[in-house]
């Protein structure tokens, strides 16, 4: 009987375990960025790591300056919130106000397999369609650049912000909207002054996931960024994100050189921006959740 | 009236706006797809699916890619399902609110998060470096796995929760031990959905590039893997490869538009697969 | 009457958290008899229920102070095995809640995980229990069939004979014709007033008149406290409470 009893508890001890292995992994990834990341920091400053201007890892003396990257990867990621979030946003209120039963059953599997999308062939998209395309609209020496990204990064965040906003508006109380409705307001004024407002908080956390997706993705900057690491004056102009310096240039490192060790610090502050939105937007929804639940 | 006719227009803008929104975003993924088969479809014959690359890149077929990427994928899944299940199975059946499970939810959406390249930089230093594993299937299948060991375990854990309360309890007052009761009613009846969400994983490990970046791709190589320590090609890594590297662009993006098409289809494929499981598994649910 | 009582309930205080929801509780459940436990909805009267069996282990949070005896030995000693009570506590529950399995194998459950591997005694004793759970004639050609293919009714004398098969001492109802029709109700009625021939029976009801036809002993309960506890006749003809009285009468609830 007591045998029952402890081999249920030791059950219960073996999945607690492994319901721990997400935080067991993180930790490490905390731990092997800083292990592999701050030995850089005998050589450089943190404070010239961060804010330093240029980024010359291979010249001789080499110089760390992350601050373009930092620049690059943020002006990718407001260029592409810019992009997704009046399109991401209007389609979830489309979708859950407005739309038939029959548009949702196309409208949703459309968002679906779009959030399906390899960031690999968007970027492969960004490379052959938008590059020319944006080249000779604008007249530029090269369409690869931080418009090119934004768009794709922004294609890549509609997902996200699509179906998390889609579901907080639908989780709006039907009792706001019928107290508007009986005051004389019509379907959108209703939308625009109760509806989305009660869902706003929700929203937000939709769109700060966004950026933290767009922010930490790859391969698409990477490709069609057009890689120049210099602090970006327009979008018109070449960037290269954090990202795609770290997969661009790790290939080519010596373990152990002050260059390996400079990626690793870039992804350091590539973690602690994400963590930090991640944790914003997992706040706020909290709060969106307990106030509308 | 004036200021009603004006408020019916506002709404009418209104809507247009929205409306409008949700069609670009439908056109987007028309122009994507359009674009990829169109151009895609020309290259691919069965000889391009079969064969090894030939004349540096240049001609002949992306197999090794499709096969790598069938690897890749198979050993992800094989090292994060029994594990995202396992955890799915303390969150549903044995967690109770409070600190801890808050704590460990922290985790999962926290790992969630972590850009992939991170998850290629954490394989690199854990797997290839220090475990000395090289670059090679293991060391990638394990970094994907870690990626979407989140996904696995929210989709399980959705999964479970569906099982009906009535099922446990009834197992319960028969005299079932707990662990008899998860063994022999509540997984059997969560199968379906955690296949699913598997499949699901499946689907996005496929696609990724960035955690095989330094962990298991390599651009060309002229034998297939024979071990899980071989490094291998893999259909984005290739994809990415042909538009960056090489001498003969031309030649190399129209094999970048078949190999691309292939891995949309492969993506676009498991995931309906997962959708017509998961619609079979709820037809066939008696609850 | 003490003497003949299979469990006994004393000075059961029951918290949900910080809650109180279950009073002070003293009352027996005698060897075959059925033992009605009546009240209005949010009494207490499920929660009690479940505690007989330890159901309500599962709830978090939850607190179980005073004893409950099962022939003399408390339930909830420390070194007694949940696992064990439950198999010699059967349930019902207010929810028919067949296994998505086969007629057959929902009864062979129980059989299996208490280790009966024995074929031919799986066979005999779910022919056994679908009988005395009066469903055999209706089933017996189709025990491959899935359980929910039954009836409303059909289901839960499934459930009966589930828990009937692994051969308890008590068997609790929980409300167990809440969700059904009349004609089934009334089956089920039937088939307890057999089964306490051979089981000890408490259930849960909302129908009075139901614990008026079917139970020998009748419990009342009101916000968690045992109003009163006497044999159904007397509750049902003289009362001691006013309360009891008023809700009998249809004063409230």
């Amino acid at each position: 009987m007591i045998l029952n009893k402890t081999k249920e508890k030791l059950l219960e001890w073996f999945f607690l375990a492994f319901a721990f292995l997400s935080n067991i992994f993180l930790l490490g990834i905390v731990i092997v960025l800083f292990k592999e990341g701050l030995p850089l920091f005998k050589d450089i400053k943190v404070a010239d790591f961060l804010f330093g201007r240029h980024w010359y890892p291979t010249f001789d003396p080499p110089e760390f300056g992350a601050f373009p990257l930092i620049m690059g990867s943020l002006w990718v990621t407001i260029g592409s919130i810019i992009v997704a979030v009046p399109l991401g946003l209007g389609a979830a209120i489309y979708i859950s106000e407005i739309a038939s039963p029959r548009m949702k059953e196309i409208l949703k599997p459309t968002v679906e397999v779009l959030a399906g999308f390899p960031s690999v062939v968007l970027g492969f998209f960004g490379m052959v369609v938008i590059a020319p395309f944006l080249q000779s609209a604008f007249g530029l020496p090269t369409g690869l650049n931080a418009l090119n990204a934004s768009i794709l990064l922004g294609i890549m965040a509609i997902p996200t912000i699509t179906s998390i906003s889609e579901d907080c508006i639908s989780a709006v109380p039907r009792g706001f909207k019928e107290a508007s409705y009986a005051l004389g307001a019509n379907k959108w004024e209703t939308i625009i002054k109760v509806t989305v407002p009660a869902a706003f908080s929700g929203i937000s956390s939709a769109v700060i996931l966004g950026m933290g997706r767009a922010i930490g993705e790859t391969m698409t900057v990477l490709m069609v960024g057009g890689g120049a690491a210099v602090i970006p004056h327009g979008f018109l102009q070449p960037v290269r994100t954090m990202t795609a310096t770290i997969a661009a240039e790790m290939g080519e490192t010596a373990i152990g050189s002050d260059h390996y060790y400079s990626l690793f610090a870039i992804a350091i502050v590539l973690f602690i921006l994400t963590l930090i939105f991640n944790i914003i937007a997992d706040l706020i929804a909290q709060r969106f959740r307990k106030r509308i639940v | 009236m004036d200021n009603r006719k004006w408020r019916e227009i506002k709404q009418q803008m209104g809507f247009l706006a929205l409306r409008t929104s949700a069609l670009i975003i439908f056109i987007i993924l028309g122009i994507l797809l359009y674009f990829l088969f169109v151009r895609g479809i020309k290259v691919i014959n069965w000889g391009f699916l079969t064969k090894m690359p030939e004349n540096g890149m240049t001609s002949g077929g992306i197999f090794p890619a499709i096969l790598g990427t069938f690897y890749l994928t198979m050993g992800a899944i094989l090292f994060a399902l029994p594990l995202g299940i396992m955890a799915a199975i303390y969150m549903t059946e044995y967690a109770v609110q409070g600190k801890v499970i808050r704590l460990i939810r922290i985790g999962i959406s926290n790992l969630a998060s972590v850009p992939s390249i991170v998850f290629g930089l954490f394989g690199l230093a854990l797997f290839v470096n220090y475990c000395k594993f090289g670059v090679s299937i293991l060391s990638g299948s394990l970094t994907l796995g870690i990626m979407i060991l989140p996904v696995i375990i929210r989709a399980s854990e959705e999964a479970l929760l569906l099982v009906p309360n009535g099922f446990r309890e009834a197992s319960l007052a028969l005299g079932a031990t707990k662990w008899q009761t998860i063994y022999k009613i509540v997984l059997p009846n969560a199968i379906g959905g955690i296949i699913t969400g598997a499949i699901l994983g499946v689907g996005r490990v496929a696609g990724e590039t960035a955690p095989i970046l330094f962990t298991a791709a390599t651009f060309y190589t002229m034998k297939l893997p024979n071990s899980v320590f071989s490094e291998v090609m893999a259909l984005p890594y290739h994809i990415y490869a042909l538009m960056t590297e090489g001498s003969h662009p031309k030649e190399q993006k129209a094999i970048a538009y078949g190999a691309s098409l292939v891995l949309i289809v492969l993506v676009l494929g498991i995931n309906m697969i997962a959708i017509v499981i998961r619609n079979y598994y709820r037809r066939k649910k008696k609850w | 009457m003490v003497t003949t009582n299979r469990m006994e309930v004393k000075n059961l205080n029951f918290y949900y958290g910080q809650n109180l929801a279950l009073k002070d509780i003293n009352m027996g459940i005698e060897s075959n008899k059925v033992t009605a436990v009546i009240g209005p909805s949010g009494c207490g009267k499920s929660t009690f229920i479940r505690i007989l069996n330890r159901m309500n282990d599962i709830i978090i949070g939850s607190r179980v102070e005073g004893a409950i005896l099962l022939d003399g030995q408390d339930i909830y000693a420390p070194e007694v095995d949940v696992v064990e009570i439950r198999r010699k506590i059967g349930m019902v529950f207010q929810k028919s809640n067949p296994f998505p399995k086969s007629i057959f194998d929902n009864i062979a459950y129980g059989l299996r995980i208490n280790g009966i591997n024995n074929k031919g005694e799986i066979i005999d004793r779910v022919e056994t229990s679908l009988k005395n759970s009066a469903l055999w004639e209706e089933v017996q050609d189709r025990l491959d069939a899935n359980a929910s293919e039954l009836s409303g009714g059909q289901q839960q004398r499934l459930c009966i004979a589930r828990a009937l098969a692994i051969e308890p001492e008590v068997i609790l109802f929980d409300e167990p014709c809440s969700a059904l029709d009349p004609i089934s109700t009334a089956k089920i009625e039937e088939l307890i007033n057999e089964l306490k021939e051979k089981y000890t029976i408490a259930i849960v009801t909302h129908n009075m008149q139901q614990a008026a036809r079917i139970s020998d002993y009748t419990g009342f309960f009101l916000l968690g406290e045992l109003i009163e506890f006497d044999k159904t006749e007397k509750i049902f003809t003289n009362p001691a409470k006013k309360q009891t009285e008023d809700y009998i009468t249809g004063r409230f609830g």
